[in-house]
């Protein structure tokens, strides 16, 4: 969600984060419960047809699908030694396909689309929760992230420029100092900008 | 144009006294403040749409008491920080404009038709959907300016805008800032952004050692810092 938004008129694009977030559950429930490689291959055209639909370009689905791979290649051989390599195959593809999916929908879905849609899911629940409130600690979630990158980013440049590589301390203390006083600073931007409540 | 009003105002952080007793009445289109580090310019700044409450006097814009009507008084004044990564929530640039109109329940047509002004009046049409913290200080801070003007404040205030900025982009800004429309009260330390203006003055020490005509008050405030 940091980002990664490609812009787009595609039918996927212009369809409501609502509808895709209930496909994105159908889909990647219906996929966990599959039990055969060929069912599964079925699926993975689905998918790659889904992205065709969206137009989005093959090296950017590609960078979203990378990092699971690192993770399979570690899982995958220890699922070989106890599951034998039918059950890792079977691993591999479905979290793939659940990886590329949500990869999809956030390639697709500006996160105040996102927003809009959790607030609207929770309307129904007003009297017990609020979805305003929901809705801002989300974006700040997805705001924090890059945020604290880059912050953790620079103290170590400082560390390193010191010449103090490996102090948990040199790292830790100004990371949560900084992190304080970014959140403070924040906060002040909201109450400026009229989230005060 | 919009009344800044402060009456006898003081505050403190920590029993260290940053602003001393000040009265001041602002009514030009823009005013600047300006002052060494701890003088008390940013705390002054900031209660005027009510980030900072003041200890003792109060103030009041366009009528509002800021410490009882906040909420009423941040929808007429509009804030500029210093570092605009701070004031950044949303990831795509034209979702952080917009964030500002989440709380005035407009129409989504009408939103988007006031972001798309907001965006272009900075220049970052462009740019609109761009992950907003990929983009350049100046560029940033141009958006801060957008996530400002697209509530249509009759105030903006801004801490040190330019501040962080090397100098084509601190020019640049000042070149928005310039052109506004609404009432402006400016911080900064960068005197030639506010030798234009109507009004400044200077704060030494939490207290208003010189308020006149820019050249008057930052020969004033030359003098003082040596």
């Amino acid at each position: 969600m940091i980002g990664v938004f490609h812009p787009g008129t595609s039918l996927v694009h212009r369809a409501p984060a609502l509808l895709k977030l209930g496909v994105l559950a159908v889909i990647v429930t219906t996929v966990a419960l599959l039990g055969s490689l060929a069912w599964l291959g079925a699926a993975s055209v689905l998918v790659v047809v889904l992205f065709a639909i969206a137009r989005v370009p093959f090296a950017l689905a590609w960078r979203q699908v990378v990092p699971i791979l690192w993770v399979l290649a570690f899982a995958v051989p220890v699922q070989v030694i106890f599951g034998g390599w039918e059950a890792a195959a079977l691993m591999a593809l479905r979290l793939v396909l659940a990886v590329a999916l949500a990869a999809l929908y956030t390639l697709t879905t500006p996160v105040s689309a996102t927003l809009d849609a959790m607030q609207a899911l929770l309307r129904p629940f007003r009297r017990w929760v609020d979805a305003d409130r929901i809705g801002l600690a989300l974006a700040l979630a997805v705001r924090c992230v890059p945020l604290l990158a880059d912050l953790v980013r620079e103290v170590l440049e400082a560390r390193k420029a010191r010449g103090a590589e490996g102090s948990i301390l040199a790292l830790a203390v100004p990371v949560i100092v900084r992190a304080l006083r970014t959140a403070e600073h924040l906060g002040e931007a909201l109450t400026a900008r009229g989230f005060d409540d | 144009m919009s009344e800044i009003v402060f009456e006898r105002v003081s505050h403190d952080f920590e029993a260290e006294l940053v602003v001393d007793d000040v009265s001041l009445v602002l009514r030009e289109r823009r005013v600047g403040i300006v002052g060494a580090n701890g003088s008390g310019k940013s705390t002054l700044a900031r209660m005027i749409n009510g980030l900072v409450t003041p200890a003792s006097g109060r103030v009041v814009v366009d009528g509002l008491d800021v410490a009882r009507q906040g909420r009423e008084v941040r929808r007429r004044v509009g804030f500029v920080f210093t570092n605009a990564d701070n004031q950044i929530v949303m990831p795509t640039v034209r979702e952080d404009v917009a964030f500002t109109l989440r709380r005035h329940r407009l129409e989504k047509a009408d939103a988007a038709a006031r972001v798309d002004a907001a965006l272009d009046r900075v220049g970052l049409t462009d740019l609109a959907e761009r992950p907003a913290h990929r983009l350049s200080g100046g560029q940033k801070q141009l958006l801060a300016i957008a996530s400002v003007l697209v509530a249509a404040p009759a105030i903006v205030v801004a801490d040190e805008p330019t501040t962080l900025l090397d100098a084509r982009n601190a020019r640049r800004v000042a070149e928005h800032f310039e052109s506004l429309d609404q009432q402006l009260v400016v911080v900064s330390h960068q005197l030639e952004l506010l030798e234009s203006f109507d009004r400044v003055v200077v704060m030494e020490a939490g207290r208003v050692v010189a308020d006149d005509v820019p050249g008057a008050a930052l020969d004033a405030y030359r003098a003082l810092i040596g």
